[in-house]
């Protein structure tokens, strides 16, 4: 890419030795894909202090609720976004969070499995439906839009027919009790921190709860888990994509998988491996709702998988593969998650406010490509 | 491109400030804010959302309806948090999922927000999230009513489609109804899915399937309008017994020629009407009704079709 953007460049300055590629620290900064999507965050957040400052969508509460829809929105993003530079779509995603979430609730509550068992188990299951979405993705040589579309069918519809033949019901309650005590299901339903918050309401800061049960207990609570791991795989993604032999074969298989055969990168294996990786995502998704609800239902994660790729465009990730960012990514899904949940604090009628979220969507990617396009010169 | 750019920007903009405007218009009285687990393809709640509105207008208070875009149970548990941080003067809500929803709907009412739950759940559930009030129309129940109406007319075999299989409560109106027949629920009750098309079809082929199927049982528009072509189609047209929940235009007409003996209504319009008022006025007053309120199930029949005929799928 910057071999040919400095051809494209060069016409314009023909009077400088055009051996000597000349960047300058502003425009380094600007062809990084992170870009429209750092300036997204700034519009979005001055956007909503001005319409919706007062409306307790920056009280305490208020900011874990839109922090906690961000972190899941970047869960997924964090597989969909690896997968998308590899060169690859995965559709199944949504699917796979109603269908690891039934079968961890199948596996400890209708069948007794310890809890731990249960989310390995579903780990398993889910990380090897993503090797067999990878393994046809390769084998046939299909598009991945079409082998994870049957799978989008596939697992929603095994879903709802496991919960049904097995105990007659589409929801599946009574998690929680199962997961009581359980190491496991700690890390992926727990909250850290607890004290600090209990301290910030002694303090006054936070505010407390004024009736029942848990009158005097601070209303912000912790920090749940599910955001704890949203930070992890973001950071272990851009580690991984940007520090990591592993992570330039990746751009590789996504920008030119023949060309990265030749130079002896196992572009298959990485692709697999990429398909795993979502389905891991996923799976983390669905083991923290299931804790945290208690619950499994079988319509759980429809359209999720729009939502993950949605943050992956916003990120600046090319649709094409070869081009993207993990940190993009995440600021995508924290821009699609103060997007989605501040339009309700600004009270907007709810039958517009999918309008209002599809064309800042659109804004965020247009102006992406346009910032992209103009700076490096790619068509 | 540049000028699209900025067209995009200001229509953003624009469209952000008259949303603003919007709902800050009425900002005199209380703001309460009604939260279901439909998703938005559901017309049924649209009578909802005019009870809502009416009741707003009526008493002075401000209203919001939200729900969540595909029906997902979980995201619907972040609106109630959400809405909760936003310090409301009341909450109205279904009770869609217990294990779901019981957390948000104990936290909201702990931060001092009163709550009313209504249409899913039982009044039992309601109190059990300190909930002020139950109102709506226990699902097992009228299920239960239905099929000893229908044990009574001489009826022994069903077939319930049902077209939100995901959902389990409206499920438990199958189970009532087989209960109240006194037969197995087993095979009796399909998923169609919610496409008209596919809905005709499967209702057909279930009963070219099993012939000797006395009765049809729709759990709501979605499924009974199409339920009713089917029956046009293969000609069980008024020969098959024919119950349905919920109505709508096409189902009065089904009343009304006959092709339906009764439809169920739940009166959805009170479900939204009653917590705004009974709200605003305990806000207002600190009065209180002392129990819970059941807005159905009421039998509706070709007798005295006139008003349900007028507005259905507006208010009724």
């Amino acid at each position: 890419m910057s071999e040919a953007e400095a051809k494209d460049a060069a016409p314009q300055e023909e009077d400088r030795d055009e051996r000597i590629r000349e960047i300058s620290p502003l425009r380094k900064a600007l062809i990084r894909p992170e870009l429209g999507s750092i300036c997204g965050v700034i519009l979005v957040f001055v956007f909503f202090l001005m319409i919706a400052g007062d409306s307790g969508m920056f009280s305490p509460e208020g900011i874990v609720n839109w922090t906690v829809v961000s972190a899941q929105f970047a869960i997924i993003a964090v597989g969909a976004c690896l997968l998308m530079i590899a060169g690859e779509f995965d559709l199944s995603v949504g699917s796979m969070i109603g269908f690891s979430g039934i079968v961890i609730a199948l596996m400890s509550v209708t069948y007794g499995f310890p809890m731990w068992v249960a989310i390995i188990v579903a780990f398993m299951i889910a990380m090897s439906i993503g090797w067999l979405n990878g393994f046809l993705v390769i084998r046939t040589g299909l598009p991945s839009f079409i082998v994870t579309l049957a799978f989008l069918y596939i697992l929603r519809g095994l879903t709802i027919f496991l919960a049904i033949f097995t105990t007659n019901k589409t929801i599946i309650g009574g998690v929680r009790d199962a997961a009581e005590g359980d190491w496991l299901a700690a890390i992926f339903g727990g909250k850290i921190f607890k004290g600090l918050f209990v301290w910030l309401a002694d303090l006054g800061l936070i505010g407390k709860f004024v009736a029942g049960n848990r009158a005097g207990e601070p209303v912000v609570d912790g920090i749940p888990m599910l955001i704890v791991w949203a930070i992890v795989l973001i950071i272990f993604g851009h580690v991984l994509l940007t520090r990591t032999r592993f992570g330039n074969w990746i751009f590789a298989a996504g920008g030119d998988a023949q060309a990265a055969r030749y130079t002896g990168v196992p572009v298959n294996r990485v692709k697999i491996m990429m398909f795993m990786f979502t389905a891991f995502c996923a799976t983390v998704f669905a083991t923290c709702q299931v804790i945290e609800f208690g619950s499994a239902a079988a319509d759980r994660g429809v359209l999720k998988e729009f939502e993950a790729i949605i943050s992956v465009v916003i990120g600046g990730a090319l649709l094409t593969g070869g081009y993207g960012s993990v940190v993009g990514a995440a600021l995508g899904a924290l821009i699609f998650g103060v997007v989605q949940q501040g339009l309700f604090f600004a009270g907007v009628e709810s039958s517009l406010f999918r309008v209002f979220l599809g064309v800042i969507l659109l804004l965020a990617v247009i102006l992406n490509t346009y910032i992209r396009r103009s700076i490096t010169g790619e068509r | 491109m540049k000028k699209l750019l900025r067209g995009l920007v200001a229509g953003v903009f624009a469209a952000g400030s008259i949303f603003a405007m919007a709902t800050t218009a009425s900002a005199e009285g209380e703001r309460i804010v009604l939260i279901s687990h439909a998703p938005d393809s559901d017309s049924w709640w649209n009578t909802i959302k005019n009870g809502l509105a009416m009741a707003g207008e009526h008493v002075g208070a401000e209203v919001e309806y939200r729900n969540p875009a595909t029906g997902d149970i979980a995201d619907m548990a972040r609106i109630i948090e959400q809405t909760a941080a936003s310090n409301p003067h009341g909450i109205i809500t279904t009770l869609a999922d217990p294990d779901v929803l019981s957390g948000p709907i104990s936290n909201a009412v702990a931060k001092g927000i009163p709550v009313i739950i209504i249409n899913s759940g039982t009044p039992e559930q309601a109190a059990d999230v300190g909930a002020l009030m139950y109102i709506g129309q226990p699902e097992y129940d009228a299920g239960l009513a239905a099929g000893q109406r229908a044990k009574r007319d001489g009826i022994g075999s069903f077939l319930c489609v049902n077209h939100v299989v995901s959902n389990p409560v409206v499920g438990e109106r199958c189970r009532g109804f087989a209960d109240g027949l006194g037969v197995e629920l087993g095979d009796s009750m399909i998923d169609s899915g919610q496409d008209p098309a596919e809905i005709k079809n499967r209702v057909k082929a279930f009963l070219s399937a099993n012939p000797d199927t006395e009765a049809v049982l729709t759990l709501g528009p979605t499924s009974a309008d199409p339920t009713i072509e089917a029956l046009k189609e293969n000609g069980m047209a008024g020969n098959i017994y024919f119950g349905t929940f919920d109505l709508g235009t096409e189902i009065v007409k089904g009343i009304k020629d006959g092709t339906i003996q009764w439809g169920i209504d739940q009166q959805p319009f009170l479900q939204a009407y009653l917590p705004v008022v009974v709200l605003a006025n305990y806000n207002r007053f600190g009065v209180l009704p002392g129990n819970n309120i059941n807005s159905g199930p009421g039998f509706v029949t070709k007798d005295a079709l006139a008003k349900v005929e007028e507005f259905a799928g507006e208010y009724r």
